[in-house]
């Protein structure tokens, strides 16, 4: 960020590049600037340089074979896109049905509408007020037609972690392939594709600190799915296109450090969530946490604060030069509310006082003992104009979600 | 422009913001007019306190964004003193223009001050019919 925005809390909007992948990176934009597919010494130069992030992608997520396993893309929606398309349309003879969460990513969310649009059937599991997807609904939905299932590892609005292990167990036995959409996951808590039982895996290379523009695909041997863009058939003819070797390099570094901080890193930035989370709990009435208090990523929390709307928090605090996000819809720019929100539970009220902290490497104390001297005074204003705030039971009564009551029950929130 | 004004927010919407006018409410109101809807993610209250069909007092609450906020304190500020008639002439563009501008997205906001001054003389004519 620029100067004048020295705190920000919204790092899966962006992150920024570690200096030592930039480093990694600089040779293969002017000296080694090889193409890969080339006979001559510097394509064998480029070559070598993507077959080693090939080994330090899959090495992060324990791949067997990363060689014939690891592709990269322009990004975790592109990959999406193949992971999704590239296995419906090569595996239609075998069914048409897919099964993804309510809360995925709203790429997948799109890709499925896609496909519903060319012939193939879509089933949405519900998931509870943490986010975790319901088991039960999950084995009932699926049907002898179905052939693929998206859940992504971890959420990125709520951070809530999905029961993978069980998951990729009831697909695996009902033979039915398990895409995981693992960009805000990888880098921050270990996977173990052979482990899960995942068949294809999403990967961004900018969470975890590496260049924008990239992404991974890991597609398990013997899980066979088509190229979504023709071309020169490059990377075993699943990707078309001449690599960014200096991105996959970059992708390559990052996801080497992150496999090497990711304890140290996970356990530092998640005392800081922690601190931010009990601060606002304890400082601000009638707030709440939503995603997972225990099973949830160590950098990210969705936070709701009744009686004020998201966006005017976001601009008070741009002001003063700190960056948050909102899960309210005023904010977005098709005014449409987030979807993971709706999913959850909460009513249209509710959705309007979402504020999303999402952590990184950056931050420190400094910064949450910050916002925590801000925040409350910024809500108080706020609620002093808000005629939601002033007459809420009124508004409780007419909006509210039978969750709200069971929330301030559970035990879980204790440790808060 | 403010060095932060990535919002898209003028300087004067930004003031109005930070220090909206005529916050709060009139409880001997000659009129009270509500409207937006919180699931779209905007209320507005409006009070008026009427004398000679001139708008003596005016205070209003809104739940919404900084636009919303901006627009309601603006729109108070330009009624305040006027005539019923001047009022209920207030047009969505005079708040936007008053407020040097508003982004596209955020020009439902000025809507809701209108709506909700309409809401408010309706009910005052309701009770004390035109000659």
């Amino acid at each position: 960020m620029d100067k004048n925005h020295q705190i920000n809390f919204d790092y899966t909007a962006s992150y920024p590049l570690d200096p030592t992948v930039l480093e990694s990176m600089l040779p293969y934009f002017s000296e080694r600037y090889g193409n890969p597919s080339s006979l001559y010494a510097p394509g064998s130069i480029a070559r070598t340089a993507f077959s080693e992030s090939q080994k330090k992608v899959g090495d992060l997520i324990n791949a067997e074979s990363p060689e014939r396993e690891i592709f990269f893309t322009s990004g975790a929606t592109e990959s999406n896109n193949l992971a999704m398309k590239g296995f419906a349309f090569r595996n239609k003879r075998k069914g048409n049905h897919i099964i993804i969460s309510s809360i995925e990513h709203i790429s997948v969310i799109n890709i499925v509408k896609y496909l519903q649009r060319n012939d193939f059937k879509v089933s949405y599991v519900p998931v509870d007020k943490f986010g975790i997807i319901n088991l039960s609904k999950l084995k009932e939905s699926i049907t002898d037609e179905t052939i693929l299932t998206s859940i992504m590892y971890a959420n990125n609005e709520l951070g809530t972690i999905q029961p993978i292990n069980e998951i990729g167990k009831i697909l695996h036995k009902n033979n039915i392939v398990f895409h995981v959409d693992g960009t805000v996951a990888a880098g921050k808590i270990p996977i173990d594709v052979v482990k899960d039982n995942i068949n294809i895996l999403t990967l961004s290379s900018n969470d975890i600190y590496g260049p924008k523009g990239v992404g991974g695909l890991y597609v398990k041997l013997g899980t066979i799915i088509e190229p979504i863009l023709q071309g020169g058939g490059q990377q075993r003819g699943l990707r078309s296109g001449s690599e960014n070797i200096p991105g996959i390099v970059g992708f390559g570094k990052a996801a080497e450090l992150a496999r090497k901080r990711m304890t140290t890193d996970s356990k530092r930035i998640s005392m800081l969530r922690d601190t931010l989370i009990k601060g606002i709990l304890n400082e601000i009435e009638d707030s709440y946490l939503h995603g997972h208090p225990k099973k949830s990523l160590p950098d990210i929390a969705l936070l709701r604060i009744f009686g004020i709307e998201g966006e005017a928090i976001v601009t008070e605090l741009d002001e003063k030069g700190i960056c948050i996000s909102t899960g309210s819809a005023c904010a977005a720019k098709t005014l449409s509310p987030s979807h993971v929100l709706e999913a959850i539970g909460l009513n249209e009220i509710q959705r309007h006082g979402a504020l999303q902290f999402s952590l990184a490497r950056q931050n420190n104390k400094k910064d949450i003992d910050l916002l925590l001297t801000l925040l409350p005074n910024i809500v108080n204003r706020l609620r002093e104009i808000s005629p939601v705030w002033k007459y809420k039971d009124r508004f409780l009564e007419m909006y509210t979600s039978a969750e709200e009551e069971e929330h301030l029950e559970d035990d879980e929130f204790k440790q808060f | 422009m403010s060095q932060y004004g990535s919002m898209g927010y003028s300087e004067k919407v930004m003031d109005h913001f930070r220090n909206p006018r005529n916050v709060g409410e009139l409880p001997d109101a000659d009129a009270v007019g509500t409207a937006g809807n919180p699931v779209c993610g905007d209320l507005m209250t409006i009070f008026l306190k009427i004398k000679k069909d001139i708008i003596e007092d005016i205070k209003f609450m809104t739940f919404g964004c900084g636009a919303a906020i901006a627009s309601s304190s603006m729109a108070t500020e330009l009624i305040k003193g006027r005539s019923l008639d001047e009022a209920s002439n207030l047009s969505k563009q005079a708040i936007a223009d008053s407020l040097d501008g508003l982004p596209p997205i955020k020009m439902h906001c000025s809507v809701l001050a209108t709506e909700a001054i309409e809401a408010a003389l309706k009910e005052y004519y309701s009770k004390h019919p035109k000659k």
